[in-house]
């Protein structure tokens, strides 16, 4: 049995090529996975052995490598289905991100669903990716946009949920919070908004890769991810929806792929999923995001989630011994309750400062507002540093930050 | 490689540590801008009062990291009681001076308009203090920073001119 912190970290470290690098002449302490995380052999290969061995275009020749390339696709699609528990592949709408899931949702089901009287509830803490489609949206369809704000501990105030979702169309909220890790009561939300009649819109892009996932046991409607923060390559995500909202729903796109037959007086959409896939798709991403949900399948997401606490929980306690109260941690103080996530304030150090000496002993964090400006000011703060945490990180990184944190504690004191 | 000690030098720390020229003025007669940088959200407001084309007045707030307070600072020991035409050359200066093409980048930065460049309108303006911050060019990311009070400076002035 490996130390407290070290179940993973230490064996899969060597699945990821970037992490041999080193930075400004230190080894690469890589702590901005929910910016991004790295990406494993297994998937760089997936996406090299499809350009070398099967590149053509999909749904459309009828040659054996087109016909190998949308197999490919298209078991990636089966794949990624069965990875979150979807009941059917035809579920499964390739996006560019979780961004233009988001906003595929809003155009299009909002777009035929939303008008004056109606009310959409999103949250304090959720990314903007979740705020400005209804910013957007509500200015042209003049529903009101509801906020469920954010308490003590870092977790949502649902001090009136029975009137919450009064009038409301549709619940839009953040399974993990890319800021303060709060991991949200996703099912007690869904079932209260369904009492109300209203729709649940949930942004995974910091859940799907770090716990196991089972959309139809969180009782979405709506579930968005994306691919490059789960070891898969970027400009891949994914809608998933319920067929029925996704039979029902307008295109979003209009284009080749996404229609059944086009006449000089109109167009018959295709079916789903495709109808939502409009122009030649990233076809190297899919097979590289369905190389990445095997990988994550391997590993386990149980153990991935194992992992992601007793780091979390050595990386907390580390910090606190350290640093005492000149670090704040931002959310959740319980690891079980949040994810790998530590936005921090340190001392009087504004983040762009801090991060810029942790940058210089190879620490890799994200500083600044994390797309979450309305959380910033709840918080008080104009931004945090944040280390993230994911399955190729171990105790080596989380003490490498802290003797970073201290070095900068030094610089900025002389 | 850029050490920190090229980004951090003293004399900017020190107005990080005691912002000059910090605060508010009354608009009118004072014209407000407001400044923000998407990347890191730091955030700057610039006040001038400019009477018969001297900014007779100039304060800064906001909050942001050091790079970008103690170029608020400089900035505001630099302009005040001085013509906005001569302003304007400075604001060029400056910006030259913070572009890869002003600052070769690793080079010693000593060459600022030694090449005989006037285009820019700025060859013999003196920057004076503001010369610490010519080692943010060596750090790109960094350089919005430092020129976020500058560019809400322009803001200002355009606004007052309008």
């Amino acid at each position: 049995m490996s130390a407290d912190g070290d179940q993973l970290g230490p064996q899969t470290k060597a699945h990821f090529p970037l992490l041999t690098r080193q930075v400004h002449g230190k080894p690469i302490v890589y702590l901005d996975s929910a910016a991004s995380s790295q990406k494993p052999r297994c998937v760089l290969d997936a996406m090299n052995s499809y350009y070398e061995t099967i590149n053509a275009n999909v749904h459309r020749g009828a040659y054996e490598i087109a016909a190998q390339a949308t197999e490919a696709m298209e078991a990636a699609r089966a794949g990624v289905a069965r990875f979150v528990n979807a009941p059917s592949a035809d579920e499964i709408v390739f996006t560019k991100n979780v961004t233009e899931a988001i906003n595929l949702v809003a155009r299009s089901w909002g777009g035929a669903n939303l008008g004056p009287g109606d009310a959409v509830v999103i949250t304090e803490m959720e990314h903007h990716a979740n705020i400005v489609p209804w910013h957007i949206m509500a200015a042209e369809k003049g529903f009101e946009l509801r906020w469920i704000g954010v308490g003590a501990d870092g977790q949502l105030d649902l001090s009136n949920l029975d009137r919450l979702f009064d009038g409301a169309k549709l619940l839009g909220v953040t399974a993990m919070s890319n800021v303060l890790g709060t991991l949200n009561p996703i099912r007690r939300l869904a079932d209260a908004a369904h009492d109300a009649g209203a729709l649940v819109l949930v942004d995974a892009a910091q859940y799907v890769p770090h716990l196991p996932t089972d959309v139809q046991a969180l009782g979405a409607d709506f579930l968005g991810f994306t691919g490059h923060k789960m070891c898969g390559p970027t400009g891949i995500g994914v809608l998933w929806a319920r067929a029925e909202l996704l039979e029902a729903m307008p295109p979003f796109l209009g284009g080749g792929e996404m229609i059944l037959d086009v006449r000089k007086d109109g167009f018959l959409p295709n079916h789903i999923p495709h109808k939502f896939e409009a122009g030649t798709p990233p076809i190297a991403e899919i097979v590289g995001l369905g190389a990445a949900v095997e990988y994550l399948d391997d590993l386990g997401m149980d153990r991935v989630r194992e992992h992601e606490v007793s780091l979390t929980a050595y990386a907390l306690r580390t910090l606190e011994e350290r640093y005492g109260p000149d670090l704040a941690v931002h959310g959740p103080s319980e690891p079980a309750c949040r994810g790998g996530v530590l936005s921090m304030s340190f001392q009087d150090i504004h983040p762009h400062d801090l991060s810029q000496v942790l940058d210089d002993r190879g620490v890799c964090v994200r500083a600044g507002h994390h797309c979450a400006k309305p959380l910033m000011r709840h918080l008080g703060v104009p931004a945090t540093t944040r280390a993230s945490l994911y399955v190729y990180n171990d105790t080596s990184d989380v003490d490498a930050l802290a003797d970073a944190l201290g070095a900068a504690g030094e610089f900025f004191a002389r | 490689m850029a050490g920190l000690e090229d980004l951090y030098r003293e004399i900017i720390l020190d107005h990080y540590r005691n912002p000059r020229n910090r605060g508010e003025l009354e608009v009118p007669p004072a014209v407000q801008a407001v400044g923000f940088n998407p990347l890191c959200g730091d955030e700057v407001i610039v006040y001038v009062d400019v009477q018969d084309g001297v900014i007779t007045d100039v304060s800064t707030g906001g909050q942001g990291c050091s790079i970008s307070q103690s170029s608020a600072s400089m900035m505001s020991i630099a302009i005040k009681g001085r013509k906005v035409s001569e302003v304007r050359r400075l604001v060029r200066a400056f910006k030259h001076m913070m572009s890869i093409h002003g600052t070769g980048i690793g080079g010693t930065g000593d060459d600022l308009d030694d090449d005989g460049d006037t285009g820019n309108g700025a060859g013999d303006v003196k920057l004076g203090d503001l010369e610490a911050l010519r080692g943010v060019v060596k750090f790109p990311v960094r350089i919005k920073c430092a020129t976020l009070s500058w560019n809400t400076l322009v803001q200002a002035l355009d606004e007052t001119f309008a």
